[in-house]
């Protein structure tokens, strides 16, 4: 058979989509090669400006790691295309290459546009498009301090946030009397100004730079045709994109009347072997400058060359929402209210700068176009209404209206969407297929991204996607039963309510008020587990010791022979040389196995319950705590060694890493907790792989949360930049009683917040913009288990009573003689089921 | 016909087991976790895991699965009836069951 050649040129978002979809499509005989003239592959334009709150180039990456091992396909970086010879089917490389192929995808996206003003290619001035660009801004910026974007649309403001970050005095310069004037009307780009210019941005509207001269008090000075002027270090150019369709018409491919390569419903252009997808395609004279349309064209393109007739590009929503330095924006349909005859309905907040605006049809039946600054909380409704031409109700503005009395809106069900309504518009998602995933068995939102990819890009409709969920499971009678087990019908959340509000302190009491039977050991561990979180009493007081699992019970890891594991607590991995002694002695005294964890401390293996007591009374005495190894509770905080030693660093990570160890020690929660701090952005902690990850910067800390290693790994997110300590503490104080409050059992924070609805940005409206009102409380609920932590072994071995409950044998002082220990490599392990000559039947010892 | 007489052996007094929890105790050199149910009901069951073969059975959380009366093993988590030793999971990690009765103060052991 004889292969197929496709070549993509552009190795953007959208030819990376190109090539997914083809690789899934897995279509024998065709070689596909990318030609990408930037120095790295396809990476996420959409969120370049996380580049300057601490993500790095290889965080944006699209490309999975294998991806190209996989398909088999092949990537040539750096490489530009300089012509294309339609009638050779060949094209050309700027280094002179000839490349034959039998379809060609042209995915070369678009360029800023760059208005025409003399002085716009003076040093420090800048657009706004690549890594290469941004990294030309940081440098730039390192030396500024005052920077301007021009255009004051949607990617401008976008950029307008990466010059704040970059800690620049900053300014938004629009030649049109409004900002976004594309998505919103006059009343809207008001509120969104004013909203804007409180974050400390000044936006200058109406206005139109005439020539860029050197300045006087600072480097540039931008001169307006009204006579004005403004003075600034550097010029980010951000007023549009323009198609990049030079290769086009080199090549002599029919191009649109504002640009573009001109094609049709399956993405061919004039030429039925070039196919043009993305922002350098002009479909029905239109270019789309959103990832998500590139996608549709991506998925049509791929399929027609795979051979698949009955698919078509038809066009695209250009309703966004969008979170602007924290300001939530949403256009939808008619935003202007252009359609002849319709009607508006407006609602304006000027206390909390909240603008909303809806457009219906003459007749009042349709929803055609909505804006909404200052909160979107509407949008995933209003934009089903309107593109699915669902009947408005009677009084249409309460669906904009806030509802004073708490009563829900006359929201949209699930019900009223028809299955063919697309819910995701990242990943072209319908109703439909979210209800088959649930016949298929999906039942959590973590599954249903990874099955369906709905929610999985920008996340925007991950709360319609979870309504629709579990409407579905509710018609199938699926109504997820969350009990902890069949004591308590209850899920953990409700019992930690239960706990908090009625004030329980026990296991017996809790049994009593809301459960049945005897309890087990779900539901056991999981009550002392949530009366440790709230009332941090010792672990083994009491009726306590008996919910405790073997490991909470004893104090230690319980190996696969019924010996334990010994781990002293070494706060941010930092241990003396007598400690280092210390612990030697005691694990050579009592013939442990000794080894080196990946939180940064020691563990002991191989001691006998009878044993405990005796090594942690020696430990104790070397100035060593308990290490909580055993429980549901904070680990380690791991650190690099930070300022202090190495020559990076820009932070006290050592310093900081012990102080949060010793803050949070001994917090039990619904699962282990670890914690990273590394010292520069080099990153040798591996905090993004935590629990809780902070980076120092050179302004303070960073803060990521719900990373993980181990079996699924997950790179912890971002929440805050540029903390000073104590914000740093109290945001983690919020997170972490947050997470304790709200997550089920066993749930470790990567999970949670996979499962969490409303998702990163939910997250931060609790915890930074206290969305809750919930900060205070959960500050004081950390103060007071801080306050009241005690070391566990400590109380345990001078404690009569929990003493004497570590010995093997109630009637014998003798220990377990069926553990036996081997050597290798110097130290002992346990022995193996063949090298034991014991009856298993009784027990005894041969 | 002769009449077997139950061998009975004082294990530790009813003190030394905290409530709902368990114990192991050396009864002719047979590893028996013998547990204490709410006050006043003990049960008896072989200590050794048949899974893991470690006498840890006696350290596992009590409970009740249903009607049944269980204890699970804190290795590999089978849950075993106190009243027979059969285990829920796998029938052939099934431990025998020892008769218990308190005399006085004192909690007693019968192997069976």
């Amino acid at each position: 058979m004889k292969m197929m050649k496709i070549i993509v040129v552009g190795h953007g978002m959208v030819g990376h989509k190109f090539l997914e979809e083809m690789h899934q499509l897995q279509v024998p005989g065709v070689h596909v090669t990318v030609l990408c003239e930037e120095p790295r592959p396809a990476y996420d334009r959409v969120h370049l400006s996380e580049f300057f709150a601490g993500k790095r180039a290889e965080d944006l990456s699209l490309v999975a790691p294998d991806f190209f091992e996989q398909s088999g396909f092949e990537l040539r970086l750096n490489t530009r295309v300089a012509s294309i010879e339609r009638r050779n089917k060949t094209l050309t490389t700027q280094d002179g290459e000839i490349l034959a192929y039998d379809k060609l995808v042209l995915a070369t996206g678009s360029s800023p546009f760059v208005p025409p003003v003399r002085g716009n290619d003076r040093e420090r001035c800048f657009v706004y498009r690549t890594i290469e660009d941004l990294q030309a801004m940081a440098a730039a910026g390192a030396i500024s301090r005052s920077g301007v974007v021009v255009g004051g649309g949607l990617l401008g403001l976008e950029c307008a946030k990466a010059l704040r970050d970059l800690g620049l005095q900053t300014h938004v310069v629009e030649f049109a009397p409004r900002l976004m004037t594309v998505q919103v009307d006059d009343e809207g780009g008001r509120i969104l100004r004013n909203k804007i210019e409180a974050l400390g941005v000044h936006v200058h509207t109406s206005r139109n730079t005439t020539e860029i001269i050197n300045g006087a008090t600072a480097h540039h000075r931008m001169v307006f045709a009204d006579g004005t002027h403004l003075e600034t270090d550097m010029i980010v150019f951000s007023a549009g994109i323009r198609p990049r369709d030079e290769l086009a018409r080199q090549c002599a491919l029919a191009i649109g009347p504002r640009g573009g390569v001109v094609i049709d419903s399956v993405c061919r252009s004039s030429d039925h072997d070039v196919f043009a997808i993305g922002e350098c395609a002009a479909w029905n004279e239109q270019v789309f400058g959103l990832v998500a349309p590139g996608y549709d064209m991506a998925r049509v393109a791929a399929r027609f060359i795979a051979g698949q007739e009955q698919v078509a590009f038809a066009g695209a929503d250009m309703s966004t929402k969008l979170k602007l330095m924290g300001v939530d924006v949403a256009s939808i349909g008619d935003a202007q209210g252009r359609t002849p005859g319709c009607r508006s309905f407006r609602y304006t907040d000027e206390n909390k700068q909240i603008y909303k605006k809806i457009v219906v049809s003459e007749d009042g039946q349709q929803l055609l176009g909505a804006v909404l600054v200052g909160n979107a909380d509407e949008y995933g409704t209003l934009l089903q209404m309107a593109l699915n031409g669902i009947a408005l109700p009677a009084d249409p503005e309460f669906l904009i209206l806030p509802s004073s009395d708490g009563k829900a809106k006359p929201g949209l069900g699930p019900d009223a969407l028809p299955d063919s309504a697309q819910i995701c518009s990242c990943n072209n998602v319908s109703k439909g297929q979210i209800c088959a995933a649930v016949a298929d068995g999906v039942t959590t939102i973590a599954d249903m991204k990874a099955c369906t990819k709905a929610g999985a890009t920008c996340g925007g409709c991950v709360p319609l996607v979870t309504q629709i969920m579990k409407a579905e499971m509710a018609k199938r009678g699926m109504a997820v039963n969350n009990h902890i087990c069949e004591h308590f019908a209850y899920s953990r959340q409700e019992l930690y309510h239960l706990v908090r509000v009625g004030m329980i302190r026990s296991f017996d009491e809790l049994l009593a008020q809301h459960g049945k039977g005897l309890g087990c050991d779900i539901c056991k561990p999981a009550a002392a587990n949530i009366l440790a979180s709230c009332w941090n009493d010792f672990v083994l007081k009491g009726e306590l010791a008996s919910l405790q699992d073997s490991n909470d019970y004893f104090l230690g890891n319980i190996q696969k022979d019924g010996t334990y594991s010994v781990v002293p607590r070494m706060a941010g991995g930092e241990v003396t040389p007598d400690g280092l002694i210390a612990v030697g002695q005691v694990a050579k005294k009592y013939g442990l196995y000794t080894k080196l964890t990946g939180g940064q401390r020691v563990d002991l293996f191989g001691a006998r319950v009878e044993q405990l007591p005796l090594i942690w009374e020696e430990l104790i005495a070397a100035g060593f705590e308990s290490g909580h190894a055993y429980g549901k509770s904070l680990r380690t905080v791991k650190s690099c060694v930070g300022s202090t030693w190495c020559r990076y660093g820009v932070g006290d990570s050592v310093g900081l890493a012990v102080e949060l160890e010793n803050r949070y020690k001994g917090l039990r929660a619904p699962h282990k907790i670890k914690f990273g701090v590394s010292g520069c952005t080099r990153e040798c902690a591996e905090a993004q792989g935590k629990d809780v990850g902070i980076i120092a910067t050179e302004r303070g800390w960073n803060l990521y949360v719900c990373g993980n290693g181990g079996m699924k790994p997950r790179h912890a997110e971002l929440i805050a930049s540029d903390l000073d300590k104590d914000t740093l503490i109290r945001l983690i104080d919020r997170f972490l009683m947050f997470y304790i409050r709200t997550a089920d059992r066993l749930q470790r924070t990567s999970t949670w917040r996979d499962n969490l609805e409303g998702g990163l940005d939910y997250l931060k409206q609790v915890l930074i913009e206290d969305s809750l009102g919930l900060a205070d409380e959960l500050e004081a609920q950390m103060q007071h288990v801080v306050d009241s932590y005690q070391c566990e072994w400590k109380t345990a071995v001078t404690t009569p009573e929990v003493r004497q409950r570590f010995r093997t044998f109630v009637n014998s002082e003798q220990g377990d003689q069926r553990i036996v220990f081997m050597p290798e490599r110097g130290q002992i392990r346990p022995a193996r089921a063949e090298e034991l000559a014991t009856d298993i039947a009784d027990g005894a010892p041969v | 016909m002769t009449t077997e007489t139950i061998e009975w052996t004082a294990v530790c007094a009813i003190d030394n087991i905290l409530p709902n929890t368990g114990v192991c105790a050396l009864v002719n050199n047979r590893h028996v976790a013998v547990f204490r149910v709410g006050q006043n009901q003990f049960h008896a069951i072989d200590s050794i895991d048949p899974q893991s073969n470690a006498s840890v059975l006696s350290r596992g959380l009590l409970g009740s699965l249903g009607d049944r009366v269980v204890v699970a093993s804190p290795l590999y988590k089978n849950h075993f009836d106190l009243h027979t030793g059969e285990c829920l999971e796998n029938a052939a990690y099934s431990v025998r069951a020892h008769a218990v009765r308190v005399a006085g103060e004192k909690v007693e052991v019968a192997l069976s």
